[in-house]
């Protein structure tokens, strides 16, 4: 998963300092894998650089934090890749998770996203189909691990569209 | 060394273009005062394998019913091979589910009294074969599907998976140009499950006959051209897209 994204999403929702994100970012998107604050520091330097977030001015008092903000083409950017559905493969949920996600987070539709996932996922299951039909066995085998996971991801998505309220309405106790 | 899958992308490309024949435009169908079907269109090509998915309950079989004339929509067109199925009185399209269409359901629904080569040879005699070619008929389907040995046994003597294939064979007999599958696999465990679907999509890829595959399971899904989403009623036919890597 991308923390460069991740950080992006997160300034998309709203403008933010670096401790803050970094907090925000261990909570809702990757609990499992704290992101270092030199990570999080680096990675907003690198952003401000291509022009993808910008520092605000801050007001009398707060001089000692660096709010930052996404710009317009940092949006563009971000939308971009929580557009696209991803690369089917199996375990997969880390980085779909964070695209359901942030989506919900910057009120885009998650049930656009996970269409075109459904699609994406069932044009390779396809193909590895036609695989597992037409080569020998050691080839059919392993194409069946492959539907095997990639069908599990599906139905992960199919209970992800079917709870989506109830996540949205998580988020929104954990953000407030 | 293990073998590797060849990466997305790398499999056949598009299907052809070919000519629509069955066309549903805008169908609508209640039960009561419960919508099942609340519109949507959707076209199957000539010898084209076409899935239809859904969650439970969001119409994907009362599609399947008012598609292969099982049901009369409350509003919409349905076409086939230009001849509105919606408009159709019962008897004339009794007849054209019997000489046209062909049908699987989840539980095969052989006739428990019939050996299994009556049963495939059935759709014939109904429609006017005499029993001796009707059951060489039958037998050279069985064949075709793996069960030359057990045409004189009856349904309560086959596995599930050898009752299923039983089932295809009576949905091919005909020479249909559709076959409506519900849930075919839906009661057999994986192995075999695999090996009538491989069989039933090699059979109909060969024969060219197009099919309406009503599954809640992706890698049933899987052995069609596409799929189609009926969503609370609604046919959502999914965009083509491009994926992405994880970065």
């Amino acid at each position: 998963m991308s923390v460069r994204l991740g950080l992006l999403g997160l300034l998309r929702e709203a403008p933010s300092h670096g401790y803050d994100l970094k907090v925000r970012y261990d909570d809702l998107l990757d609990p499992d894998r704290p992101v270092q604050p030199a990570q999080v520091y680096s990675t907003l330097t690198r952003l401000e650089r291509d022009g993808l977030v910008e520092q605000l001015d801050v007001a009398d008092g707060q001089a000692a934090k660096r709010i930052y903000q996404a710009t317009a083409d940092g949006v563009d950017e971000l939308d971009r890749w929580l557009a696209t559905p991803v690369e089917p493969e199996p375990h997969l949920h880390t980085v779909l998770y964070v695209k359901v996600v942030l989506r919900l987070l910057t009120g885009l539709s998650v049930d656009e996203l996970l269409d075109a996932q459904r699609e994406a996922h069932l044009v390779r299951m396809r193909e590895l189909t036609i695989l597992r039909q037409t080569q020998d066995t050691a080839m059919s085998l392993l194409a069946d691990y492959a539907l095997f996971h990639l069908e599990s991801d599906l139905r992960w998505l199919d209970l992800t569209a079917a709870r989506v309220d109830d996540l949205a309405a998580h988020l929104t106790r954990r953000t407030r | 060394m293990t073998p590797q899958l060849p990466a997305p992308g790398m499999g056949p490309g598009a299907v052809r273009e070919r000519p629509a024949l069955l066309t549903a435009t805008g169908v609508g169908k209640s039960f009561g005062s419960t919508p099942a079907l609340r519109g949507g269109d959707m076209v199957v090509a000539a010898g084209e394998l076409v899935a239809v998915m859904g969650p439970s309950g969001s119409g994907k079989s009362t599609l399947l019913h008012c598609l292969a004339g099982i049901l009369a929509p409350d509003s919409g067109e349905i076409d086939y091979a230009g001849r509105r199925i919606d408009r159709m009185d019962d008897d004339v399209r009794s007849e054209l589910r019997r000489t046209e269409f062909g049908f699987v359901f989840q539980f095969g629904q052989l006739v428990p009294e019939l050996t299994a080569a009556e049963n495939v040879a059935l759709p014939l005699m109904l429609t006017g074969t005499k029993r001796r070619p009707a059951l060489a008929a039958a037998a050279t389907w069985l064949d075709r599907f793996g069960l030359e040995d057990l045409g004189g046994r009856r349904p309560g003597e086959l596995s599930g998976g050898q009752a299923q294939r039983v089932a295809v064979a009576r949905a091919m007999v005909t020479e249909p140009r559709i076959i409506f599958a519900d849930e075919p696999t839906g009661a057999l465990d994986t192995a075999a499950g695999t090996a009538v679907l491989d069989a039933f999509s090699a059979a109909v890829r060969e024969a060219g006959v197009a099919v309406v595959l009503v599954t809640h399971e992706a890698r049933v899904a899987a052995y069609a051209d596409r799929t189609v989403i009926v969503r609370d009623g609604r046919i959502v036919t999914p965009r083509s897209v491009q994926t992405a890597g994880t970065r």
